[in-house]
């Protein structure tokens, strides 16, 4: 049996196999070991959700804790990247992106293009997505829609510890910049991860369960809501294929389709805000593709447009759920 | 002596004490109290340049006031401020086990800062703004807005102002000069300093006081509020509490090794003080100043307060991993409470039995207070928000697409 390892056991695993195989990976971010001054290695926060504990111990001073400017650590991991580091920087929740999104997409988006392919940037920054974990209006948003609309960024959103360090591991070896967003919420969530480096490439949508009824595209935390209500539907019959695209750009359109197109029906599930998100690309990118194949109208669950709620009552409501999925998926049967 | 063209070194500043070791302060250079000369309001920033690099005291060790600081505050207003700290602290042990018995999910207390805020409010007026961060309850505790309101934002229940769309602790009062908390470091500051332009251009008399911890002037909103202070002159007091912490990073790691916060403002050629931020009489009296300074047209004064944050960052942090234990009770500038207390019983206007009876009297009345807004319902128990209140609160008229997704949750 492969061992089980945890969500956030998995990322740690991934950088300290990557910072093992390569001196010149470098972790950098607030509170990501909260140590140095000390004979022996103390890494009090590792991250604050405790993701790098434990690197500070292994590889010392390549784990650095920064002033609180993102701005800043952004901006030097690019600085750094584009000369030959390959920096792994963390924005400790993507809600920051505003105080640094000038580095990422007017800089390390575009250095490779703009500098005549002359220009590698191969920075990676690490940042927590999503909701359900009571953090309110500025610490619980799915920004990953921004960065998959600009072109020159690699967006990825895992779904399982698996995945996690697989992708990790490719994003780490890439050589342009790569935004890998972490569920929060997924962080605890256990499952079976190979020992040792492997990569999953990106660009390739995972089929987390076959169905012939209906397609299920959910990323992140809604593979698993998205899995609950396909648990609860073949109970009645319903067989839900659920298409997990792993990463939201590059996006897996070919196996997407290939899945509507045996479905004839779509359902996409999505935290992110259902205007001009991955929700209304992937609904869009179907309707032009695939229009001839699909017997229903497309469903979108995502949240109300409103940002997110702090207490815990609105924002159980605010969030897609299995019971939403469900409806969804009944409303393209028509049943 | 390094030779040229051998390796660099990247320097990266370490704090002195960790788990295990032995806290001193020696090295921490503190003048006597009473030893700062205090300039008129009116002086031009190049003149104070020192006071960046001192601090401003006016207790001294055997609790007298003393030195050009001392504004000889009365007596009954000085009891009123320590009576404010003493209920900011109570209120905040309340509600740290509110946290533990589940009623909340989050608090953030500001054990031996409370002189800063309190002390400060009592030196503004009333209509002026704050701006605060998250460890300045003592600002809405000596304006004496209803602890009740403060109590049922922290729980999240039907009588929070906030409608339950907001972290705990991060209020706002508007008719309590309380603008908001953020969530996302450093914003605040630069709000002020557009509110403070705003009262100039309006031509009113109002200053604005913007808060930020040390650990946050690293973002660009703090050198950006710096910026436009020197630019426009505008009548607003910008605040770094310098608790020494920012979750687990210390203040060297935001500072420097060789920079104070107070002297951040030399290079925009702002009026800057450094004060001890747990003397009571010190933080009135330097806030009174930066405040009549702005108040006169004289423009901004940046304020590093010197103090030390005595609990977690937060009810989500552990500080015993990451600080040696005794730290706090090592610290040099002391309890703010304590130093107070024994100056008015050194005055001869308090007691111990007077202390004992207003402890006991400020139990009650927070323990009252919190137990009204618990009746209300908590975070887990009791009547919560209605589902609606998602979609309330922006528009005049709900537009069609939210009155639909409002309808799709059955509310």
């Amino acid at each position: 049996m492969i061992r089980k390892l945890s969500y956030s056991q998995a990322i740690n695993e991934a950088l300290a196999l990557e910072m093992e195989r390569d001196s010149s990976v470098v972790v950098m971010g607030e509170d990501v070991c909260g140590g140095r001054g000390t004979d022996e290695p103390l890494d009090a926060w590792g991250g604050v959700l405790g993701v790098t504990k434990g690197l500070y111990a292994k590889f010392g001073d390549r784990v650095m804790d920064t002033p609180i400017s993102e701005s800043a650590f952004i901006g030097a991991a690019i600085g750094a990247a584009a000369c030959g580091m390959r920096p792994v920087a963390e924005l400790m929740f993507i809600d920051f992106l505003g105080v640094c999104l000038d580095q990422i997409a007017n800089q390390a988006a575009k250095f490779r293009y703009m500098f005549g392919g002359k220009a590698e940037t191969p920075v990676v920054i690490r940042t927590m997505i999503g909701g359900g974990f009571r953090a309110a209006a500025q610490h619980s948003q799915c920004w990953y829609p921004i960065f998959t609309h600009i072109p020159g960024l690699k967006v990825v959103v895992p779904s399982s510890p698996q995945d996690a360090k697989g992708l990790l591991i490719t994003a780490i070896r890439d050589n342009d910049p790569v935004i890998f967003c972490e569920h929060k919420a997924l962080y605890g969530i256990k499952g079976e991860v190979p020992e040792g480096s492997y990569t999953i490439p990106f660009g390739q949508a995972n089929i987390v369960r076959p169905g012939k009824d209906v397609t299920i595209v959910a990323l992140g935390l809604m593979v698993h809501k998205a899995t609950q209500a396909a648990t609860a539907l073949a109970k009645d019959g319903i067989e839900c294929e659920i298409v997990d695209p792993r990463t939201t750009s590059p996006l897996d359109t070919a196996k997407i389709l290939e899945s509507v197109r045996k479905t004839g029906r779509l359902v996409v599930v999505d935290e992110a805000s259902g205007r001009c998100g991955m929700a209304a690309d992937i609904s869009a990118m179907v309707a032009q593709q695939a229009f001839a194949s699909l017997k229903a109208q497309i469903e979108m669950v995502t949240p109300p447009f409103t940002p997110p709620p702090f207490s815990p009552v609105l924002e159980d409501a605010y969030l897609p759920d299995a019971e939403k999925v469900q409806a969804a998926v009944k409303a393209v049967l028509g049943t | 002596m390094a030779k040229p063209n051998s390796p660099i070194r990247l320097h990266v500043p370490e704090p002195a004490f960790r788990p295990g070791d032995t806290p001193d302060f020696s090295s921490l250079d503190i003048p006597a109290a009473g030893s700062v000369r205090r300039p008129t309001v009116d002086v031009s920033p190049e003149e104070i340049r020192d006071l960046a690099y001192g601090i401003i005291r006016v207790l001294d060790d055997a609790g007298a006031a003393v030195g050009p600081w001392d504004e000889a505050l009365d007596s009954a207003t000085a009891i009123r401020g320590l009576r404010y700290m003493m209920k900011t602290r109570v209120y905040d042990q309340r509600m740290v086990m509110a946290q533990r018995q589940g009623k909340t999910s989050f608090y953030m207390q500001c054990t031996g800062e409370e002189a800063v805020a309190v002390a400060q409010q009592m030196a503004l007026q009333l209509g002026d703004m704050h701006f605060p961060t998250y460890r300045q309850q003592g600002l809405l505790i000596a304006a004496e807005h209803p602890l009740e309101e403060l109590a049922c934002q922290v729980f999240s229940n039907p009588g929070d102002v906030l409608q339950g769309r907001q972290l705990p602790v991060m209020y706002s009062f508007r008719d309590s000069g309380f603008f908001s908390i953020s969530g996302n470091l450093g914003t605040q500051y630069v709000q002020a300093v557009g509110w403070a332009m705003a009262s100039a251009i309006k031509g009113d008399s109002k200053i604005a006081a913007g808060w930020i911890g040390e650990g946050a002037t690293a973002e660009n909103d703090f050198h950006s509020a710096l910026l436009y202070a020197s630019v426009y002159n505008p009548p607003v007091i910008l605040n770094v509490v310098n608790n020494q912490w920012a979750i687990s990073t210390f203040q060297g790691l935001a500072a420097g090794d060789s920079a104070t916060f107070a002297s951040r403002a030399h290079g925009y050629g702002l009026a800057s003080l450094r004060a001890d931020g747990n003397d009571f009489l010190a933080v009135h009296a330097v806030s009174r100043w930066a405040a009549e300074r702005a108040r006169c047209g004289f423009g901004p004064t940046l304020i590093e307060w010197v103090t030390y944050r005595v609990a977690a960052h937060s009810t989500s942090d552990d500080p015993s991993q990451y600080r040696p234990q005794g730290e706090a009770s090592a610290w040099p500038l002391g309890d703010p409470v304590e130093r107070f207390k024994q100056h008015l019983i050194g005055r001869g206007v308090w007691s111990e039995e007077l202390h004992a009876k207003a402890q006991e009297q400020i139990e009650t009345e927070v323990r009252q207070a919190v137990r009204r807004a618990e009746s209300l319902g908590t975070l887990n128990s009791g009547s919560k928000p209605s589902i609606k209140e998602m979609f309330e609160d922006v528009y005049k008229e709900m537009p069609p697409h939210l009155r639909k997704q409002r309808q799709q949750l059955g509310v």
